[in-house]
């Protein structure tokens, strides 16, 4: 029988994976980006799983204000990608330290 | 039965593609494999019940957020072979904190299992919210009434994203560009300026 547990699981082995992308591809923006998308997709799985569980659309509702932000965050980071491509002719992040912070 | 068949494809093809989304070479692959993802996690969320978080799931994330990305990833013209270089390099640190993390979340799990605390009442609020309506309906009546604020801040959330991404990418034009269009120019044109009328007679040509 399938439970809460399963769920769980499998937004835990997500989320591991998107942390885990952003640590392995620390030079490809995109891919680190793509990392937070999967992170954010377990955190919704888990809302969903346990609004199911607990009979509360609460979950529900909250899953679609990670949504709202996620796609906000995408849109933002990928035009922030845009202009620095623009200037610099490269997107590696890992000298991106122009501004010494 | 059919219920964890579905849920084991479902979770099994999320996890395998998202081992694909950090692990393959091509970004443009990576976008893909993010779309499967995403699809598979709004199969895990409809065998629960949950249609309506589903289909937005597949809108937005597939229709919207994953164009976009495969949009900049072939817009950009990129070295992609130079960037694979740190891989190898950070390859054990990734490894050993993706492992306590997930050692963090089993143990947290295991906790639940060994009992668990009791944050809610699952069949109160079962009598008070299930009154037999479908999942669309409930969450209308929930997003339009108790949480409207919610829901107009996820509008400004999404304004402000708009008009940030604009700003940020909008190149002004040059100031002596040909094919521009002038808007104040072509609105305060007046007909009797613009046009002529003519009456030729017949056999002869019209001068302008």
């Amino acid at each position: 029988m399938i439970g809460i547990e399963h769920y769980l699981v499998v937004g835990a082995i997500l989320f591991v994976l998107g942390v885990l992308g952003i640590f392995i591809n620390r030079k490809n923006v995109i891919v680190i980006l793509m990392s937070v998308e999967l992170i954010l997709l377990s955190v919704n799985i888990n809302l969903v799983a346990f609004s199911a569980f607990m009979n509360d659309l609460t979950g529900q509702i909250f899953a679609m204000m990670v949504l709202t932000v996620a796609a906000a965050e995408a849109a933002i980071g990928l035009a922030i990608l845009v202009i620095y491509y623009r200037g610099r002719g490269t997107i590696a992040v890992d000298d991106v330290n122009q501004m010494k912070g | 039965m059919i219920q964890a068949l579905a849920f084991y494809l479902f979770a099994a093809i999320v996890v395998a593609s998202a081992v694909m989304v950090i692990l393959s070479r091509n970004p443009v692959h990576s976008v893909l494999w993010l779309i499967l993802a995403f699809f598979n996690a709004a199969g895990l969320m409809v065998i629960v019940g949950a249609e309506f978080i589903a289909m937005l799931l597949v809108i937005v994330y597939v229709g919207a957020v994953a164009v976009l990305f495969l949009f900049v990833v072939m817009m950009l013209d990129i070295d992609f072979a130079a960037m694979r270089a740190g891989l190898v390099k950070n390859f054990p640190l990734g490894i050993a904190m993706a492992l306590i993390l997930l050692a963090e979340l089993g143990l947290a799990l295991g906790v639940y299992g060994a009992g668990g605390l009791e944050l809610g009442d699952a069949a109160a609020n079962d009598a008070a919210q299930n009154l037999g309506e479908s999942n669309i309906e409930a969450i209308g009546r929930l997003l339009y009434g108790r949480y409207i604020l919610l829901f107009e801040i996820a509008g400004i959330i999404l304004l402000v994203a708009m008009i940030g991404a604009i700003v940020l990418t909008h190149r002004a034009p040059k100031p002596g560009a040909r094919g521009r269009q002038d808007i104040g120019k072509q609105i305060s044109r007046r007909p009797d300026e613009a046009t002529v009328m003519k009456r030729p007679t017949i056999g002869e040509g019209v001068e302008l």
